[in-house]
């Protein structure tokens, strides 16, 4: 019996080992900013991408985001909101820095938000974008270089609508960002959902939802399965054979983060992006080259959105001449003078970027080598549903 | 919900069931024999993944990859021994459950550290990367069948060793009673090096016939830790056999539950509520097996006369 009762025990806790790491340079006089972001357990790959692309303009900027010397104190959230948010604390009053960036999760996001706005400091989203920060709750300090969560989904829901799929079967897991996913698609599909289903977060085996979604027929399945989930639902979609009769839309399922895993079992997948490896602006041929030199390994959209980030902050500070008086600061921020990867940018009244939207593919772009690429721009000028319910 | 559906959730069903007893079959030796936890034994399947895609990039084909990953981890699994749980058997379950857990955390690392943070994945092994048509658009994979089958083999081959043979008859007898096993004179010490590189044979031969199908990524073997210790626990901790009935119960139970709990609770609720209420359920149902078990069968199914 004791051992039955120390097993129960054992399951209960197990399961929830994470590290905490920290990166800890000396101070120096000018800018400094805290980039948050999610460095261990499963979804480190997406933080891994974030920073690196952010730790890059910083470094083609030698050092100087805006010609002014910047020191980048990078801190890993765990994907914990509790332990997020004592390190944001600890950054903001013991570190003192300037302004924050980074964040992949939304609950992350959720979690540091009040006290980032609280104390004034200037955040510069790389990822996250969650939509009651977008609406009513919105404020002055808070800067999005990516987007918000319902677009990429809106972007499917209107491609799809715009095919003229009458029948398609959702699926996403059951957690908040999942059920946003299906709301998001929703709000521009105009055909019938016949089927939702909710899968468990960190699924592995995706055989019994397959067999449902070949048994509904549908013209499309809409998916949202980030990170690990994402490459186990494509493998076993390429193995069932149902890649060959039914057109898979995702968003944040199919990109460089997954490719290297699926490779060829990916090609041909469709996801709704804002940025793909070869969309044609000079800035973003020069960062996709730039990064697979600096890195070895193909960037991702979230590599964009951090390396974006940066140079964001690096724009507002060069216009502003220098950090000193805030209220300036976000005064440059708001006219995002940089040269976006993405070409068109322009920050909406609850600065949440307006931008275009697209409809991308996983290719092979060379031996062994995985990207994703433009079919075609699905919204032009793009802004989110929340920028109206926003007060500043 | 037609007649095929219903056949393919059952094999997806056994599938998984059959990967948790791989998993399980180590755990409960260990656990029933040494009375010790090993809550490294989900970084054993993990490490067994990656040691496939190692070796998979070493040799370029699946079926040379499989027994050189195989001895890899026999090996990580005696060093492991060495190292680390050696020292433990003597101590209580808390400072067990402390440095095994140390062991999952520096693993898990230590995997980001060699491989990096992103999934890897390993091919379709040759001869098995075709699949059998069930209905127009679905088809089943032949390796998903063929891993029920070097599932069941190594079941038969297990249940034969342990029932059969001297070294069974010697873990049988550690498992009821290890102390008298030690008085009769059998270097208890090697006994149990023996049963703890095994499973963690076991459980590196699961996360190498899961690498063609799961991606391969840090933390993948903590989930399934959870689940193995439901099935030890309702099968009764040291048995083989209740590990086997027990894993394939799970396997199925949670297969055909995530696929028709939102119907059968669409019978009794509206869609919306239904959509909620199905998945949740569906995905307690695995502890709402085993709490009814263990209020049964308190030493599980196939209980183990302890001390």
């Amino acid at each position: 019996m004791k051992r039955i009762l120390s097993a129960l025990a054992v399951s209960t806790i197990a399961g929830t080992a994470t590290l905490f790491a920290g990166v800890l340079p000396a101070a120096a006089e000018g800018l400094k900013i805290g980039f948050l972001a999610t460095l261990s357990g499963p979804p480190a790959v997406l933080g891994q991408h974030m920073r690196d692309g952010f730790l890059l303009a910083v470094e083609q900027a030698d050092g100087k985001l805006g010609g002014v010397e910047t020191e980048v104190i990078v801190v890993d959230d765990e994907l914990k909101p509790d332990a997020a948010l004592t390190k944001v604390q600890g950054l903001i009053e013991r570190d003192k820095v300037d302004m924050l960036a980074g964040v992949v999760f939304s609950n992350v996001m959720m979690a540091v938000y009040k006290p980032i706005i609280q104390s004034e400091t200037i955040f510069v989203g790389a990822n996250a974008g969650p939509s009651p920060i977008a609406g009513k709750g919105c404020s002055p300090y808070f800067f999005s270089a990516a987007y918000q969560n319902d677009q990429n989904h809106e972007v499917m829901g209107r491609y799809a609508a715009n095919q003229g799929y009458e029948k398609v079967v959702v699926m996403a897991p059951n957690y908040q960002a999942g059920k946003d996913a299906i709301a998001g698609f929703k709000r521009h599909y105009t055909g019938t959902i016949v089927e939702e289903i909710y899968t468990k977060l960190g699924q592995l085996d995706f055989s019994a939802e397959l067999a449902r979604i070949s048994e509904e027929k549908p013209n499309a399945l809409f998916t949202f399965m980030p990170g690990g989930m994402g490459v186990n639902l494509v493998k076993q979609y390429d193995q069932s054979g149902l890649k060959e009769s039914i057109p898979f839309l995702s968003t944040f399922t199919v990109d460089e983060t997954t490719l290297p895993a699926t490779k060829d079992m990916g090609v041909g997948l469709y996801s709704g992006a804002e940025w793909a490896a070869d969309l044609d602006t000079a800035a973003n041929k020069k960062f996709v080259a730039d990064f697979e030199a600096a890195y070895g390994y193909a960037p991702s959209l979230y590599a964009a959105q951090g390396y974006d980030a940066a140079r964001l902050i690096g724009g507002a500070v060069e216009m502003n001449g220098g950090i000193e008086d805030k209220a300036a600061l976000i005064k440059a921020l708001e006219a995002a003078p940089f040269e976006s990867v993405r070409g068109d940018f322009s920050f909406n009244t609850n600065h949440f970027p307006i931008q275009d939207f697209y409809l991308v593919k996983a290719v092979k772009s060379g031996e062994g080598k995985y990207t994703t690429s433009i079919v075609e721009k699905v919204f032009d000028d793009f802004g989110d549903a929340y920028a109206g319910s926003c007060k500043m | 919900m037609s007649f095929t559906l219903l056949a393919v959730q059952t094999l997806n069903g056994l599938q998984l069931g059959i990967l948790l007893f791989l998993i399980a079959a180590g755990l409960t030796l260990v656990f029933g024999v040494m009375d010790f936890i090993n809550l490294a034994h989900g970084v054993q399947y993990m490490l067994g993944a990656y040691l496939a895609v190692a070796a998979f990039q070493f040799t370029g084909g699946f079926w040379s990859a499989l027994p050189l990953a195989l001895l890899a981890a026999l090996a990580c699994g005696l060093l492991l021994e060495v190292l680390v749980f050696r020292r433990l058997y003597d101590r209580d379950h808390l400072d067990q459950v402390l440095a095994t857990f140390g062991v999952i955390i520096f693993l898990n690392e230590l995997v980001k550290v060699v491989w990096g943070a992103a999934p890897l994945s390993v091919p379709l092994p040759l001869y098995l990367d075709w699949s059998v048509p069930l209905t127009d658009t679905l088809s089943y994979p032949v390796y998903r069948i063929a891993l029920i089958v070097a599932g069941l083999l190594v079941a038969v081959l297990l249940y034969g060793l342990v029932t059969r043979t001297r070294i069974g008859m010697l873990v049988r007898a550690g498992a009821s009673d290890a102390e008298m096993v030690a008085a009769l004179g059998v270097n208890i010490r090697r006994l149990f090096m023996l049963v703890f590189g095994f499973g963690a044979m076991l459980a590196g031969f699961a996360g190498i016939l899961a690498a063609p199908i799961f991606s391969v990524e840090p933390g993948m073997g903590d989930n399934l830790l959870i689940l193995a210790f439901v099935v030890i626990v309702i099968g009764g901790i040291g048995s083989i056999r209740g590990a086997f009935v027990s894993a394939l119960i799970i396997g199925l139970v949670d297969t055909l539950g995530r696929s028709f709990a939102t119907d059968i609770a669409r019978l009794a609720l509206p869609p919306s509520a239904a959509n909620d209420v199905g998945p949740a359920l569906a995905s307690m149902l695995i502890y709402i097996l085993m709490a009814v078990v263990l209020f049964v069968r308190p030493s599980g199914l196939f209980p183990v006369s302890s001390k």
